[in-house]
């Protein structure tokens, strides 16, 4: 331990993803061709544009469980307007709209009516996803209409052959990184995930701060979103209620921010994301099943987050009463 | 008096707006809103299902309950210690497999069935706990990282055994009873839950387990610093969970006797929404069985009748997430601004109408004069409240002070004194009783007896409970002054029973009947309440007829007479009811009258506000205490008068210069002895024409 002392997470993470790789590339033909490669890297574009979404939320000591259903509603709604008839643009820039208001509705349930951000969310998911079947959506799966195919470049495209989700990505990434590094409010953001007391104390506006993450959020949401659903030509908004959020809180975990604030950046949700990437690719290439999959990332979550119990303990002081 | 003051006197009489807060104290109201909640559902789908009441409808919803109350159980017991467990979902539909897999394709008897899912769930819940109690991980991602691994392990069990056990019949009566059989006229799964929730309820607040589990939930460094084993008790809140919830599995497998893949999914929302409406805090400390059933039952009946009523999937969603955001939104508020809204409404003054205060110059028999003048001060600067002074056989003098110590200085000079007792309440009245030994109403504490040899015994600090008072008014909060009458009965005055000692202005600022007068009857051991709804009744003084007593009202400025005895039995005569100050303790005098001490004059401003409730309200919740219009309680005089209510003498000390604040005085071999209960000093004043052999024993005992 004391030798991995000197070693952040992300740098043990960033060594497993290559050990893994070095593993199955030995071990798993097939697994470095540059096909295959490209496909790893856009098959977690996705994930790993959600993992910067969930990371700026958890930067600011927040939570984002309804990450996943606002963003399946609301690119559902999208898609199924186009269908009805309404211009592209005009179908786009209300499905963005829905999107953002429902962010700052969670927002200020966060920040204003002091409901624990896990809460909040968790709850918030519930109430999207049965608020969009009931009133927006007459299906669970929303397929492409044909008005709508230009949007599918956004999923299925390439640039000099690379598929066109990989430079969102890394759009979103590098958006994530200016703004965290260079703008006061990205400043802001991680000093109410360090201490909000304090932040509140030196003049910061705390809770504005606090609505943004999650607006900020269900922006960076809907532009997955609209990837995920030109990948495949449709939206399917049981994802909703499956446990994909829980990858993405995975990635973010295990990319190493802690999740009791203000440690961390962009820089961590990139190597999370490589190696649950890595590791995905592996487990599918060597056939496993889904549900084993599954409690494969289940261990790995729980296993990284003891991890970061252990690296970053809560002392007396941040550990509040409630604090769940 | 105008037509405006007859309205406010009828608005403040007709509402009793103190009850408000006084509701908001008890622990009850917790579950009172939830309840409420509970009404509105029920009545709502009541009207809006058919038959919604009917036998078939109520058995099935009731059998449903059973185990979905389970689950909000299992859940309640970790919220409680300050936990959460969103995995009793999927321990539920492990249970659920499990228990299905074993009877039907192992064939297993049907104790054995149960008791291995259970174990299951037990140890699905240690998992949690020693990650959640030992390792310390955050609770809630903690087990929802459990509930998808739970999941995906029933998913594989599915896949290998849903076809035989879909082909299969358990061949057991006992398996087909805890699914559709009735026991005492009940479905099964109803009994198991109300024995478990009784059970629970017995736990919790009656063991020591289920203290040390409120205690962690309520302040886990506390809980620590106490000694508890504050990691092995959320463990076991999390196996108690795990134990539960399988249960719940084991009673859904025999009523359905099928698996499928959506068992449990989205059951720990609906859970958590349940346990949030009945009133259980997130965070921990607050929670309940009760609760737990209560919010089941609500959430159970919204659930069912969305689906009755064959509204799509997604409205269930909805109206579960917007339930669980308001009961989570309430539940954070409620905790958060309780103790505020309470101290705003608790203060709740009324109408009191005070005649016209007499006054005090000229012909008046209360000019002011300068007769205290000459006292002599004993003990200035050592005493520091002497709100009684009594005198012994042997004319030392006896006081209580603000440190809890009844004080004795000793005659002849009073130079030297000592601590006679140390009571550790607020020593205020106080008499000696034949024996000799010395009885004082001790504030906080209640009615005491220090014997001779200085032994502190307490006589009583309890009396009736009235039915209809919503606080608990059994305990003694501030007893004032006593007197003993011949048989030995001690009558004593509580002067306010919604207060605490040090809050007494508060309760002037009321000026309702808070106050009672007590008997306790040493003969018996018995403590009745003898005069209710009285206005902080004060000093208390036998008569000489030795059948009645009279009592001073404080706020009320006036002085009555109260028969207990003889033929005017339980009678209430006014003797003086326009003092023009508030009066305090009552004592005999040497000639057949009596003394009082006016603790402070009327003033027309507080006369004003006095029948200006609305005005007192608004002052005790916009600003701070300390900016408050009080009473006068810096000048004040003595008064002897007779038992028609004549006033003989006044004496005051005008100007305040020797002796300030008068609380109470005794006469003693024709001086007299004066006590303030903001004082530094006793007074002794040589009193002209009166029996210099005079003693209070002697009036009371005969003793010589």
């Amino acid at each position: 331990m004391r030798a991995l002392g000197h070693l952040s997470q992300e740098q043990i993470v960033f060594g497993l993803a290559v050990l893994l790789c070095i593993g199955f590339a030995i071990a798993l033909p097939g697994f470095l061709t540059t096909n295959n490669l490209l496909n790893l890297v856009r098959s977690v574009s996705i994930l790993g544009m959600l993992g910067v979404a969930m990371g700026l939320v958890v930067i600011g000591r927040g939570i984002d469980l309804s990450l996943v259903a606002l963003m399946a509603v609301s690119v559902a709604w999208t898609l199924q307007l186009v269908a009805n008839g309404v211009p592209l643009h005009q179908a786009v820039a209300m499905g963005l709209a829905f999107s953002l208001v429902t962010g700052t509705i969670t927002g200020c349930l966060v920040a204003y009516v002091e409901i624990p951000a896990i809460f909040a969310t968790l709850a918030m998911g519930t109430l999207i996803y049965g608020f969009g079947r009931y009133f927006l959506l007459r299906l669970d799966v929303v397929y492409m209409p044909e008005a709508a195919r230009h949007l599918l470049w956004l999923g299925q495209g390439t640039i000099y052959g690379v598929p066109v989700p990989i430079f969102v990505f890394a759009g979103v990434c590098l958006m994530g990184y200016l703004f965290l590094r260079y703008t006061r409010a990205g400043h802001y953001l991680r000093a109410v995930g360090d201490n909000l007391l304090a932040a509140r104390i030196t003049g910061i506006p705390a809770r504005p701060v606090i609505v943004m993450q999650y607006v900020l959020s269900s922006l960076i949401g809907f532009m997955a979103g609209m990837v995920t659903a030109a990948s495949v030509a449709s939206m399917n908004t049981r994802v909703a209620i499956s446990t994909y959020v829980y990858d993405v809180i995975l990635v973010v975990v295990l990319g190493g921010i802690g999740l009791s604030g203000g440690k961390g950046g962009i820089r961590n949700v990139i190597v999370g994301t490589l190696l649950i990437g890595v590791l995905l690719n592996g487990m599918t290439i060597m056939d496993i099943q889904y549900t084993v999959q599954n409690v494969i990332k289940g261990i790995i979550l729980l296993t990284a987050i003891v991890i970061d119990t252990i690296v970053n303990p809560r002392d007396e002081q941040t550990a509040q009463q409630g604090d769940i | 008096m105008s037509l405006s003051d007859t309205m406010t006197r009828w608005r403040y009489r007709a509402v009793p707006d103190h009850l408000v807060g006084e509701i908001l104290t008890k622990r009850w109201v917790d579950n009172a809103i939830p309840m409420l909640i509970l009404l509105a559902v029920l009545a709502v789908f009541g009207s809006l299902i058919p038959d919604f009441f009917g036998s078939a409808s109520v058995t099935n919803l009731a059998r449903q309950w059973g185990e979905f109350g389970l689950i909000v159980i299992a859940l309640m017991i970790v919220m409680v210690a300050g936990g959460i467990d969103l995995s009793v979902g999927s321990t539920f539909a492990l249970g659920n497999i499990v228990a299905l897999a074993l009877i039907s394709v192992a064939e297993w008897s049907v104790p054995a069935v149960v008791a291995t899912t259970v174990m299951c769930g037990a140890a699905v819940g240690l998992v949690n706990g020693l990650l959640v109690g030992y390792l310390r991980l955050r609770a809630f991602l903690t087990t929802l990282v459990t509930l998808i691994i739970v999941r995906a392990i029933v998913d594989m069990l599915l896949l290998k055994y849903s076809v035989s056990i879909a082909a299969a019949f358990p061949d057991s009566d006992l398996w087909y009873f805890f699914g559709e059989g009735f026991l005492l006229g009940a479905p099964f799964s109803v009994v198991v839950i109300v024995t478990i929730a009784v059970i629970i309820h017995l736990v919790l607040s009656r063991s020591r387990a289920g203290w040390h589990i409120l205690a962690v939930g309520g302040s886990r460094r506390s809980a620590h610093n106490v000694g508890i084993p504050v990691r092995r008790v959320i463990c076991s809140t999390y196996v108690v969970s795990g134990i539960l919830a399988s249960l719940a599995g084991v009673l859904f497998a025999s009523r359905l006797g099928g698996a499928g893949a959506d068992t449990g999914i989205g059951l720990e929302i609906a859970a958590l929404t349940a346990a949030v409406l009945g009133g259980n805090s997130l965070g921990g400390g607050r929670g309940s069985a009760a609760k737990a059933v209560i919010g089941s039952i609500t959430v159970m009946i919204i659930v069912n009748s969305l689906v009755r009523l064959g509204v799509t999937s997604g409205a269930n969603s909805l109206l579960l997430g917007i339930v669980l955001l308001a009961a989570v939104a309430i539940d954070v508020r409620w905790l958060k601004n309780r103790h505020k809204v309470l101290s705003k409404v608790y203060v709740s003054p009324t109408y009191a109408d005070l005649p016209p205060a007499p006054p005090t110059s000229g012909a008046s028999p209360y000019a002011l004069n300068d007769r205290l003048r000459p006292v002599e001060l004993i003990g200035l600067g050592r005493i520091d409240g002497p709100e009684d002074v009594i005198l012994d056989d042997d004319d030392n003098i006896y006081v209580g002070d603000r440190t809890g110590d009844i004080v004795r200085f000793f005659a002849p000079d009073y130079k030297r004194q000592e601590v006679f007792a140390h009571t550790g309440g607020r020593p205020l009245g106080m008499a000696f009783a034949k024996d000799g030994s010395l009885l004082v109403c001790i504030g906080g504490m209640g009615l005491y007896r220090v014997t001779m040899d200085r032994r502190i015994e307490r006589l009583t600090d309890e009396t009736n409970r009235s039915w209809l008072s919503i606080i608990d008014d059994s305990r003694l909060r501030l007893a004032d002054d006593l007197d003993i009458a011949l048989d030995g009965r001690v009558f004593f005055s509580e002067a306010t029973i919604r207060y605490e000692m040090h809050d007494w202005p508060v309760d002037c600022l009321e000026s309702r009947g808070n106050g009672r007068i007590v008997c306790f009857d040493p003969n018996t051991g018995s403590t009745r309440t003898v005069l209710k709804n009285l206005v902080f009744p004060n000093g208390i003084c036998m008569t000489h007829d030795g059948q009645s007593f009279l009592f001073a009202e404080t706020w009320g400025c006036r002085i009555s007479r109260y028969w207990f005895d003889g033929p005017k039995k339980g009678t209430v005569e006014p003797v003086i009811s326009d003092l023009p100050g508030y009066p305090d303790n009552i004592n005999r005098a040497s000639d057949g009258t009596y003394w009082v001490a006016l603790v402070g004059m009327r003033t027309p401003s507080v006369d004003l506000a006095m029948k200006m409730p609305g005005f007192r309200k608004r002052m005790a919740r916009r600003i701070a205490p300390d900016e408050w219009l009080y009473p006068n309680i810096n000048t004040g005089c003595v008064i002897r008068f007779d038992e028609n209510g004549r006033i003989i003498e006044t004496l005051w000390d005008f100007g305040g210069e020797n002796h300030p604040m008068i609380t109470s005085m005794r006469e003693h071999k024709g001086h007299l002895y004066i006590g303030g209960i903001f004082n530094n000093r006793i007074g002794k004043l040589k009193l002209d024409g009166m029996d210099e052999s005079w003693t209070g024993q002697t009036s009371y005992w005969g003793r010589t």
